[in-house]
């Protein structure tokens, strides 16, 4: 009998503290899967957020290291310039890398560092109980926009792809959704990407990956797979915002960031 | 060889041959020239320096090459120290090594650039959220930074956990001959949490948050018994004149320095006043105050602020004593001459007539008795003076002093 799809070897055999329907657990599956196939566990360190992804240590067979909410691309700017070899992401919320870790996030794409943000945006802060995130979108309900959001009081939400694509330093910037198979795949290709650019030295990199919250979006499941082609992608369209090509080895080459083909050779 | 060298500069090439390959910054006075030399000098050395975009993004980089292994280090003034202290409440809980250094200026808020002691509480209570401590090294020169600045970073990695050094604008700006031939480089402890890739090794992680409360509690009795230890182990200080002392002048940093000049000059006026001088305000050298305490019976702190240090004296004497104090908030910095005077006031208020004193005739027994019952009924006695000064008003009327009295030796 052929194995077509098992658990990848680097998710923990946790079982996931996340609500059903939640985009978290498919996209911890993902970014295991690729660290796997790209022979990665042995060079992977990944900094944790604050929020719904904070316990990715319980499930990541690799090294982790939890941030102050926000922080997540300072603490990997740490990270890579002390191990410039190693594989280095975070992984980041809304609330977290679009409003208290603005500042953060934004330069270290201005500075080019050499990391992998993976942002999850599902338009609410999901730990606390589904306040308005930065990228709620206009008119949704929120506990803390109750008459929807208003962007006289609150604001627009935050496009961070397009925002970061201005900035020289950032040179792969794409956006995926993680709410059908089709979907899932692309956004596979995208982290797989990001990573392997990261080892080529080509800069800074951020796959946005749009993830529904049935929980806090009080809908279905599917409702919540489907309002995400309906309602978000109109706010956040999905595909490369930016992607810089690179050469023989990015300018951020060590010298030593030898493939993961010539890894298992 | 001796280089003459200003403080924030001298404090950077201590730190570079501690073994400090890692630094991260953002602008503020009075420490940029700190910043400055470590972006020249990690240059040269291949370290990593990055000017941050804030001082919470720096106490973060900070956190994340200490994660990687590395010996990192971060400066700020005042204002900034504060923004750092999300980060060194995390340093803490993850219990991982970093030096965290305050040129410290006057506050509260934005505050000035001029030297000044009020971050003492910030800097020994912890200073962020939750149960922590973290060391404090207090230096009072710039050849002092030869040796608490490596000092700094063994005490980080030893423990595991934030060290602070505590200066000012005036040790970080003023100029002063330094050698650094004896420095040598901290020896390294070993490091079994780093995270460098699960090779070889099962994967590791690094986290502070505990949801569970009974681990969250073991986790803190955990961080207690190493705040114990270091306590226990890591107490520094220096006496100065304190052998036959009957005043003893607690003071750290450029503060102390200040004090040194005004007690030579009391003690040749034959006032026997000596220097406590805590190089370590956390751990604070209660026990060696508690020592001077059996001989000196009055305690004067003076300090660059409206008075803080003053309540780890009196915790330490627990009611012994007499305790004194002068303080200079706002980044004013005192002459020599200035705390002579204050000083001897109160030295003269507590002593004089005691037979202490170098030009009193050395009274008998009998007199002395006698002064001392006098002084209840309004005999106008140097030591009847003191005693209602101390119990109805501050006993410098004029002045920013004010004694903090305590049944003193006159009576007993």
């Amino acid at each position: 009998m052929k194995t077509i799809y098992e658990r990848p070897k680097l998710l923990k055999p946790a079982a996931f503290h996340y609500c059903p329907g939640c985009g978290h657990g498919i996209i911890n599956r993902l970014l295991m899967e690729v660290i796997d196939e790209m022979n990665l566990a042995e060079k992977a360190i990944c900094v944790a957020p604050a929020g719904c992804g904070m316990l990715l240590y319980n499930y990541f067979e690799i090294d982790v290291v939890e941030s102050p909410h926000g922080r997540g691309a300072a603490v990997a700017t740490g990270i890579k310039r002390v191990l410039p070899n190693n594989l280095v992401f975070s992984y980041q919320g809304d609330g977290d890398l679009a409003a208290i870790g603005t500042a953060e996030g934004f330069h270290a794409a201005n500075r080019g560092e050499n990391i992998t943000v993976i942002f999850v945006n599902n338009g609410v802060y999901g730990m606390t109980g589904g306040q308005m995130a930065p990228t709620t979108l206009l008119d949704q309900v929120t506990t803390t926009t109750p008459r929807g959001r208003d962007s006289i009081l609150a604001g627009h939400p935050v496009r961070v792809c397009e925002v970061f694509s201005n900035l020289d330093g950032a040179t792969y910037l794409e956006r995926v959704a993680v709410n059908k198979p089709a979907a899932v795949r692309k956004a596979k290709k995208a982290i797989a990407k990001g990573f392997r650019r990261q080892l080529d030295g080509a800069g800074f990199s951020l796959v946005e990956i749009l993830a529904p919250c049935p929980t806090n979006w009080k809908l279905g499941t599917m409702e919540s797979c489907a309002w995400i082609d309906n309602v978000m992608v109109k706010q956040f369209p999905l595909g490369v915002v930016k992607e810089v090509p690179y050469a023989n080895g990015g300018d951020r080459t060590t010298g030593d960031a030898s493939s993961p083909e010539e890894d298992e050779a | 060889m001796k280089r003459l060298m200003s403080g924030n500069a001298a404090l950077g090439e201590a730190a570079i041959l501690s073994g400090c390959d890692c630094y991260f910054g953002y602008p503020i006075t009075p420490q940029n020239e700190l910043t400055e030399y470590m972006a020249r000098r990690m240059g040269d050395t291949g370290g990593v320096f990055i000017q941050s975009e804030s001082e919470i993004a720096a106490i973060n980089m900070v956190l994340g090459a200490s994660v990687a292994g590395a010996r990192a280090m971060t400066s700020s003034s005042s204002p900034g120290i504060s923004l750092k202290q999300e980060g060194i409440s995390y340093l803490a809980a993850d219990e991982l090594p970093a030096v965290v250094v305050n040129m410290a200026r006057g506050g509260p808020g934005m505050g000035n650039i001029s030297p000044s002691q009020s971050d003492y509480f910030q800097a020994t209570r912890g200073g962020g959220h939750g149960d922590y401590k973290t060391i404090v090294l207090a230096p009072a020169s710039v050849p002092e930074l030869t040796t608490v600045v490596p000092l700094a970073f063994d005490l980080a990695d030893k423990y595991r956990n934030p060290v602070l050094i505590l200066g000012d604008g005036m040790l970080g700006q003023m100029m002063e001959p330094v050698d650094f031939d004896e420095l040598v480089r901290p020896a390294d402890y070993p490091k079994d949490y780093v995270l460098d890739g699960a090779k070889d090794r099962p994967a590791r992680s690094i986290y502070s948050l505990l949801f569970d409360t009974k681990l969250q509690e073991e986790h803190n009795w955990k961080l207690f018994r190493k705040f114990k230890l270091m306590e226990q182990n890591e107490v520094r200080y220096e006496t100065f004149l304190t052998d036959d002392a009957d005043m003893v002048v607690i003071a750290y940093g450029m503060g102390a320095r200040i004090v040194k000049g005004a007690i030579k000059r009391l003690r040749q006026e034959g006032l026997k006043v000596g220097l406590l001088r805590p190089v370590t305000l956390w751990p604070f050298p209660a026990k060696a105050l508690q020592e001077l305490a059996k001989t000196a019976t009055d305690f004067f702190v003076f300090e660059m602020s409206q008075g803080q240090m003053i309540e780890d004296v009196r915790l330490a004497l627990e009611g012994q004593g007499t305790v004194h104090f002068y303080g200079r908030p706002g980044g004013v910095i005192p002459m020599p001459i200035e705390l002579y005077r204050i000083i001897s006031r109160h030295y003269y208020q507590t002593h004089a007539g005691s037979g202490l004193l170098k030009n009193d005739a050395a009274p008998s027994e009998h007199d002395r008795r006698a002064r001392t019952e006098d002084a209840g009924s309004g005999n106008s006695s140097a030591i009847a003076a003191t005693e209602d000064d101390g119990a109805r008003r501050p006993a410098c009327s004029e002045g920013r002093g004010v004694v903090f009295r305590q049944p003193s030796r006159g009576t007993k």
